[in-house]
């Protein structure tokens, strides 16, 4: 884990303190709302429909058992009990009071946390794979390129009032697991024919109202070029990126009307300009921050526990089955904790859950957390012999749902139940979905199946690239639910297929179980995925079953 | 021909708690959007909303938003409204817990 040093902790008390004064002159009138407006949500402080909402960074999702602690201890002071993990690796609070925002950003600079670059038209937190530093499949731990990232563009002069705001994401395994494609710029590890490690970038991808998957502007940069390459990119996006219409103000569009070999012409001529400026202290402070990083001393110990529990428990073998995935050391094992309780808020847990998976990482876990895009927490590293304790402690506090990767671990925005930009609820929608599927028994058969809503077109429910994607609108002042079919959030990327018109708020679950139903019916095997049914049988089938009575009409 | 005028009350946030609030006829603000003041001249509210928008240390982001006459007050005509003057449907928060507690 990255530990701040003294030039962190002072830049940090700095900035607390500037926006504490900042808050204090909008209290006292000497701001207006207009002036205001830009500070606050510079640090992360939005006004949503019914109070403010202060969002945190999780850097890359990193973070260990001090930090939990004090995400708890914020939900509980100056909040009403808990937090909403989100998309993007962050966590919302959906209450503060202003008065209160300057205290808990104290707090949680105590821990080295903050909310600078949450919002705002800034390069926002730097996002990486959950599996980060454990997955079986990794070249390299993703998260010290992360934090360099997320150094070199805290407070970078030239990126401070950019045209929109830029995302970008990186991954270091064969496995997408951070939907790269779906970032303004994602950095994947990668090593070139001679062995060395290396960095592929892509440009232009994101959701959205006009979602576009990413493309390849360089396949290989060198590991002491990835800081003036990123800055190259950022630059010229800044400089030619459309500032007349904020619809066209991301790098998606500014790929798409200028082509991406334009683009790349530009970006290696600014990168020849600026290559030359970047003298080595980058890579000093990458050999630093790498150190931070260094993966814990795991043990070694029979697994003869988790074998025991695995054979005897059948609640366990459930939950190992979904919510485990392989570790790179063969005896351990990466635990996703599903905050997907069904009925529950999708992404949302209490302050007494996050002190359990505190003390969880704590005493079983070499200390470290992940929150994932998916808007679950991992325990990335944990001996398998500890995998029935763990079990049995996640049980007792309504954690210990098995359902990673199925129907009910749904990704869904906060949608018009809190945000200020939502056309439509998303967190009923998907209460409702995981609840009656819960109640079919069906999602074990079902199998794999990620269902993504938004509230709205600005696509943070990432429903373009869920294998059923479903986004609410409101159609004349009634909420109306549009399906799309086919997307996916990995490596073979695609944006879904608009299945035909909306459903009203009653008809929405209906419709995905006929959607199910339809899958189950024209799948080839009980091992054959609802995406690859997709690809193979294609939307007529899906259509069939969502909108009979046109079926009727043609005949 | 420009769209008759519908009734509308005058909303915003509260500075510092951030909630929902509504500009009253006696020119106060209310939690209780039948509390409003149900306006349906035209010009009458934009002089109303200018009074909202002069008051910068107490409101945040007043605007006009619809609403009808009903038996206790005004009531909301969308259902992004009906959501503000409630608040979430996920937890009893918001406006709802208010009303549990009183």
């Amino acid at each position: 884990m990255y530990k701040y040093n003294d030039f962190d902790t002072a830049f940090l008390a700095e900035r607390n303190a500037q926006f504490r004064a900042q808050v204090e002159r909008r209290i006292d009138g000497s701001l207006t709302e207009d002036e205001f407006k830009p500070l606050r949500l510079m640090n992360g402080l939005y006004l949503q429909l019914h109070a403010y909402m202060l969002r945190v960074a999780i850097p890359y999702g990193s973070l260990n058992s001090a930090q939990m602690n004090t995400l708890a201890l914020l939900a509980e002071k100056w909040d009403k009990g808990y937090g909403h993990f989100t998309t993007r690796q962050n966590i919302q609070y959906n209450w503060p009071k202003l008065s209160d925002v300057p205290d808990m950003l104290d707090a949680l600079a105590e821990v080295g946390m903050h909310a600078i670059q949450t919002s705002g038209n800034t390069i926002r937190n730097v996002t990486a794979d959950h599996f980060a530093g454990a997955a079986a499949d990794e070249i390299e731990d993703p998260r010290p390129i992360a934090e360099l990232i997320r150094q070199w563009s805290t407070d970078h002069p030239e990126f401070q009032f950019m045209g929109r705001k830029f995302k970008i994401a990186v991954g270091g395994a064969a496995k997408d697991r951070a939907v790269l494609k779906a970032h303004d710029l994602a950095v994947r590890v990668v090593q070139n024919d001679a062995g060395e490690t290396g960095y592929q970038i892509l440009i232009g991808g994101g959701l959205g109202r006009t979602p576009m998957i990413g493309k390849v502007i360089n396949d290989f940069v060198p590991r002491a070029d990835l800081l003036p390459y990123i800055e190259a990119v950022v630059s010229v996006w800044n400089q030619i990126g459309r500032r007349d219409n904020k619809y066209k103000a991301r790098i998606k569009i500014t790929v798409h009307e200028h082509g991406i070999d334009d683009i790349r012409a530009r970006v290696d001529a600014r990168f020849a300009l600026i290559r030359p400026t970047f003298l080595g202290a980058d890579q000093e402070l990458f050999s630093e921050i790498k150190a931070h990083f260094s993966a814990p001393k795991f043990r070694a110990d029979s697994t003869t526990p988790y074998d025991t529990a695995y054979k005897a428990d059948p609640v366990f073998r459930a939950w190992a089955d979904t919510n485990l995935a392989d570790h790179r050391v063969s005896d351990h094992a990466i635990v996703t904790i599903s905050i997907k309780k069904h009925g529950a808020t999708p992404g949302d847990a209490s302050a007494e859950q996050m002190r359990v998976m505190a003390t969880l990482a704590a005493d079983y876990g070499y200390d470290e957390l992940r929150i994932s895009h998916e808007q679950n927490v991992i325990l990335p590293h944990v001996h398998k012999s500890d995998l029935p304790a763990i079990h049995a402690k996640l049980k007792q506090h309504g954690l210990g749902t098995a359902n990673i990767g199925l129907i009910s671990d749904i990704i869904a925005c906060p949608g018009m139940d809190y945000c200020a930009l939502a056309t439509a609820r998303s967190i009923p929608v998907a209460e409702q979905i995981a609840t009656r599927f819960d109640d079919l028994k069906l999602e074990h058969d079902i199998g794999h199946l990620q269902i993504k809503i938004s509230g709205c077109i600005n696509a943070c429910g990432h429903h373009h690239v869920g294998h059923i994607g479903i986004l609410g609108l409101d159609r004349a002042g009634v909420e109306n639910y549009q399906i799309t079919l086919g997307g996916d959030a990995t490596w073979s990327a695609a944006v879904g297929e608009r299945a035909g018109p909306g459903f009203a708020y009653d008809e929405i679950v209906p419709a995905v179980e006929r959607i199910v139903d339809a899958y189950l019916s024209v799948r080839d095997t009980a091992e054959e995925t609802f995406l690859e049914t997709y690809r193979r049988v294609g939307m007529s089938p899906f259509k069939a079953a969502l909108y009979p009575e046109a079926i009727k009409k043609v005949a | 021909m420009a769209r008759a005028f519908t009734p509308k009350v005058i909303t915003a946030n509260h500075l510092i708690e951030g909630d929902v609030i509504y500009l009253t006829a006696a020119d106060t603000w209310s939690r209780d959007l039948a509390e409003a003041e149900l306006i349906t001249d035209e010009a009458h509210a934009q002089l109303r909303l200018l009074d909202a928008h002069s008051q910068p240390a107490t409101v945040v982001g007043a605007y006009l938003a619809d609403a009808s006459s009903g038996t206790n007050g005004p009531e909301p005509t969308h259902f992004r409204e009906e959501f503000r003057r409630t608040g979430p449907s996920n937890y009893a928060h918001g406006k709802q817990e208010v009303l549990a507690n009183v």
